[in-house]
């Protein structure tokens, strides 16, 4: 049907190696706090304890010279992370763009959930796929918006005979 | 220079304020403009203002252009600072911006290059006419359309579409690269590398940049670009939490990309190849990815064998006064109270007044003298 992927397919493309946690602590991170927040207060989380308090700081984004060569420093963004415990024992950190603590937090404990057999199921049903739909489906949007504007060249063939 | 404290300016800098308060709010009987309205409506400001504050945090700058009534260098020495209150996580895994999900990609070069050219939310071709329409306020725009297929998530770069024959330079990741420059921890040093110029070039003054690279096209250290490709769309940054020693993706971030095609060279004994210029900012911004990658190219003059003979190929010249922060502080600072240095410049000034007065007044006196006598 399409040809598309999400960055996280591409990222799986490039390191055969990504994991499965990479990809949904990715779907976490990348989500607006306003896409986000209303999954997570439907999600009737467990009790965490909070190992970090959610802490807002920078990360130094880099570019490749020429695009394909060594690093340099293009500028900075804003991240917020957290950490927290649930009470079966499983650690979730949270590493979120922006500076909204509770995207966090909320981010770390799904994070937990995730690992845990007694939880897994019910945050990726309730979180983390509906994530990935609309994350694809908004990339998608975007993508047949480009595709749109796309230039159909045409050349105009003189008949030279007559 | 001299500064000198002066006191008994508080009531006055206070009522100042409170006065300044009061005119960013223009009429109360027009509603507020909000932080969301500024960062929805006014996104290429908000775009400026990030890749200049060198900080991507979009309603971060949206309230930086508030409280700046607007004034774009003003909102960007804002963000600038607030950047200082926030402690470093650490560094990107360098982006890849092959892998962009791209908005807008034209290359000026090469009309056939693979993925077509996409025009994307672009001003080309718009008539420039004031669209009073849009002066009549309300209602939302008819969605632009899409179409019924979609594109290749990534499209390939114009560098690696002519990689295979050489005929572009398409520079390599060293094995052995040291940790970039960083401007933010290190004072600017020269000579300059290619990493802390891209970085200075970065976070530069568009209007700065843009006079230097219309300079380097009028011949003034002339670069003859051509633009292989501008592309505009969504990045993913990659980053290496130390808790979890793996990387994830935090963030799609907008960027705009310029790559320019400009001389041949023989690089390291190889056969001749195009050079290029590279530009890279946050947010959609193409004038200034587009003079960003024409004097960085330009700064490459020593390396590639070219006279230095104009500002926009000498590196101090263009870094030492790129910085928009840098060059608004050091020019507006002379507002600031120089009492002492007038003061001594007066009395300097009157006692040389005096003196050449009294020099001259000898000299009429001995001229004088000297016709008498003859």
């Amino acid at each position: 049907m399409s040809n598309l992927s999400t960055s996280a397919d591409h990222h799986s493309e490039k390191f055969v190696e990504s994991t499965a946690r990479q990809i949904w602590l990715s779907a976490l991170a990348k989500a607006s706090p306003a896409t986000l927040l209303p999954l997570w207060e439907a999600l009737d989380a467990p009790d965490a304890v909070t190992l970090r308090p959610p802490e807002v700081g920078m990360v130094m984004v880099r570019g490749r010279t020429g695009g394909s060569g060594d690093a340099f420093n293009l500028g900075e963004m804003t991240v917020t992370r957290c950490a927290v415990r649930l009470a079966s024992g499983e650690t979730g950190i949270g590493y979120v763009s922006g500076r909204d603590k509770r995207h966090a937090h909320a981010a770390a404990v799904i994070d937990a959930m995730m690992q845990s057999p007694a939880h897994r199921d019910r945050a990726e049903r309730l979180v983390i796929a509906p994530l990935q739909t609309a994350a694809r489906a908004q990339t998608e949007a975007v993508n047949r918006k480009a595709k749109a504007t796309q230039v159909e060249f045409f050349t105009m063939v003189r008949d030279r005979k007559a | 220079m001299a500064y000198v404290a002066v006191k008994g300016g508080e009531r006055a800098i206070t009522n100042a304020h409170a006065w300044l308060a009061e005119t960013r709010r223009g009429n109360p009987a027009v509603p507020e403009l909000s932080v969301a309205q500024i960062r929805e409506q006014m996104q290429l400001a908000v775009d400026r203002v990030m890749a200049e504050g060198s900080c991507h945090d979009p309603e971060l700058a949206a309230l930086a252009i508030k409280q700046a009534r607007g004034d774009l260098p003003e909102a960007i020495f804002l963000l600038r600072a607030y950047r200082t209150t926030l402690p470093r996580f650490g560094a990107s895994v360098p982006v890849e911006t092959e892998h962009m999900a791209v908005q807008r990609r034209v290359s000026a070069a090469f009309k056939d290059i693979p993925g077509g050219q996409v025009l994307g939310p672009t001003f080309d071709y718009t008539h420039r006419l004031l669209d009073f329409k849009l002066a009549a306020e309300g209602g939302v725009p008819a969605a632009a359309p899409v179409a019924d297929e979609t594109m290749p998530a990534a499209m390939p770069t114009i560098a690696s579409v002519f990689a295979q024959e050489g005929l572009l330079e398409t520079p390599a990741v060293a094995e052995d690269a040291p940790e970039p420059f960083d401007l933010t921890r290190e004072p600017m040093a020269f000579p300059a590398a290619r990493d802390q110029r891209l970085q200075a070039l970065a976070r530069g003054d568009e209007g700065f940049l843009l006079s230097l690279a219309y300079s380097s096209q009028r011949g003034w250290g002339s670069t003859h670009p051509l633009c292989g490709e501008i592309r505009m769309g969504n990045v993913s940054v990659g980053f290496v939490p130390e808790e979890l020693g793996f990387e994830i993706e935090i963030a799609d971030v907008t960027m705009t990309e310029c790559l320019m095609l400009s001389g041949f060279a023989s690089l390291d004994g190889e056969l001749p190849q195009y050079t290029t210029g590279y530009g890279l900012t946050f947010g959609h911004n193409e004038r200034k990815a587009m003079s960003m990658a024409i004097v960085d190219r330009a700064l490459r003059a020593a390396e590639l064998g070219e006279e230095v003979v104009a500002p926009c190929q000498d590196s101090e010249f263009v870094l030492y006064h790129s910085d928009t922060v840098e060059a608004s502080g050091f020019v507006q600072h002379l507002k600031l109270p120089h009492y002492v240095d007038f003061q001594a410049d007066l009395l300097f000034l009157r006692r040389l007044r005096k003196e050449q007065a009294a020099a001259r007044a000898a000299a009429a006196t001995t001229d004088a003298m000297k016709e008498a006598a003859e």
